[in-house]
């Protein structure tokens, strides 16, 4: 069973002379334990893919499947449950709530999802150790650092048993180093099982990716193949 | 890549003989970088002919030889270190070529053509991050040596994008000069909040991100 599945999806927004096709026929699976990146210019739909993947918002055409579970098939109160405990997101901005602390902001989802509020910090500190910060887990976001702040996001986007991530972007504005320590993270994360789809118009933020997709004017027009491994690179040294 | 001067690098530390030094080049390229014994000692006779390195017995050839750099040595390895490499472009850089050639002939896509190229090089790279994603946290030669063929490749996908843009904007200013290629669009990122509480979902007037 796929963990996340598009077929047919498409969007539409505006009508008459303002109609534009932000999606357009995607068909799209990603297994468990699976990282995809789907690569795109400014304007090609990618972000729309992932808001739609992750029912934030609906389709105009088309079905997504969660698990097993065809979202349209759901009610409104039942998406946004689902939200809460299987899908998680990391954006581009981190999104990290100001008034709350590194803990608090992880445990805010699942305390929202009625799980007390004892429980939600053991398992927001547990995610905060796993991504290598729980020693900030009482800190403010203002009080720590770019990459600090990110994975506290991811670790948000993974407490509890969330089974697919979405990340828009997720190296935001960090240096490279920091950029590959999240793409590492996103990795390790769908080491666990995971299924990840990152959105990135970066072509070095994609090659963490098993596989990518290209995207264009909302159309995926291409896809990546299944290459030799990488010791055939070794074999000739660097390619010039 | 000078062997001449890798070598002399590594003469800069101590004393080594020619095994070692082998060993130690390819370990410290990241081992994308083998090196055959013979063009080692090859290359030490000629740093020693011209003053280089010494060794104690010059008619000794046994392996264990041990070469060191002499003072002429240090001063050729500082100035080729600080001496800048030809970074200039080939005069026909063969990718550029293609996509200048694929917009003039009869039939064929330039944009199929650049996604052909901007596919096999995203593949690539693909191969390069296992290479840095399965290596030792604490192999920085190798994460060095992956990270330049990285960036590299990565500056011929920013190029194939560019190329793909301009020549998108150039038919669309030739056929409607004062409209610009894409069209406009609001971006709002969904707050972190809404994410887990909105059950209403986000409304129509979202565009294309």
């Amino acid at each position: 069973m796929s963990a996340l599945q598009l077929s047919r999806v498409s969007k539409l927004y505006g009508s008459g002379a303002s109609e534009v096709h932000a999606l357009i026929d995607i068909d799209l699976r990603v297994d468990p334990g699976e990282l995809v990146a789907v690569m795109g210019p400014s304007g090609s739909g990618k972000s729309t893919l992932l808001t739609i993947a992750g029912s934030l918002e609906e389709p105009s055409g088309g079905e997504v499947t969660v698990g097993d579970v065809p979202l349209s098939r759901l009610s409104r109160n039942e998406r946004a449950a689902l939200r809460r405990r299987v899908i998680g997101y990391v954006f581009q901005d981190f999104n990290l709530l100001a008034g709350l602390t590194a803990a608090e902001n992880v445990s805010l989802p699942l305390e929202l999802d009625g799980t007390s509020g004892k429980a939600a910090r053991a398992a927001a500190l547990e995610a905060l150790d796993r991504l290598g910060v729980s020693d900030q887990a009482d800190r403010f976001p203002d009080e720590l650092s770019g990459g600090e702040r990110q994975r506290v996001a991811i670790a948000r986007a993974v407490v509890g048993k969330r089974r697919l991530l979405l990340a828009d972007e997720p190296s935001g504005a960090l240096d490279s180093v920091n950029g590959e320590s999240v793409m590492r993270l996103v990795r390790a994360s769908c080491q666990g099982g995971v299924a990840g789809v990152v959105v990135t118009h970066d072509a070095q933020l994609a090659a963490w990716a098993d596989r990518v997709v290209f995207l264009r004017d909302g159309q995926i027009v291409d896809r990546t193949a299944e290459r030799d491994g990488p010791e055939s690179l070794l074999e000739t040294g660097p390619t010039r | 890549m000078s062997v001449r001067h890798a070598l002399l690098a590594l003469l800069s530390e101590g004393p080594k003989y020619g095994l070692q030094l082998r060993h130690e080049f390819e370990r410290r390229t990241g081992e994308v970088w083998p090196l055959n014994v013979g063009q080692v000692y090859t290359t030490l006779q000629r740093l020693e002919r011209d003053g280089l390195v010494e060794s104690d017995d010059e008619a000794d050839t046994s392996p264990q030889k041990s070469f060191r750099i002499t003072a002429a040595g240090a001063d050729e390895l500082n100035g080729w270190l600080r001496t800048p490499p030809d970074l200039s472009s080939p005069p026909r850089d063969e990718l550029v070529i293609k996509v200048l050639v694929a917009t003039r002939v009869p039939g064929v896509d330039a944009h199929d053509v650049i996604q052909a190229h901007r596919r096999h090089v995203v593949q690539l790279m693909q191969e390069w991050t296992r290479i840095k994603r399965d290596a030792a946290a604490e192999d920085v030669n190798l994460a060095l040596v992956v990270d330049a063929e990285l960036y590299r490749l990565d500056s011929v996908v920013r190029w194939l994008d560019a190329a793909q843009s301009r020549l998108r904007r150039s038919v669309v200013d030739r056929e409607v000069p004062v409209r610009s290629d894409e069209p406009a669009r609001a971006t709002r990122t969904p707050a972190a909040a809404s994410v887990w509480t909105s059950t209403t979902g986000a409304g129509d007037e979202r565009t294309a991100t």
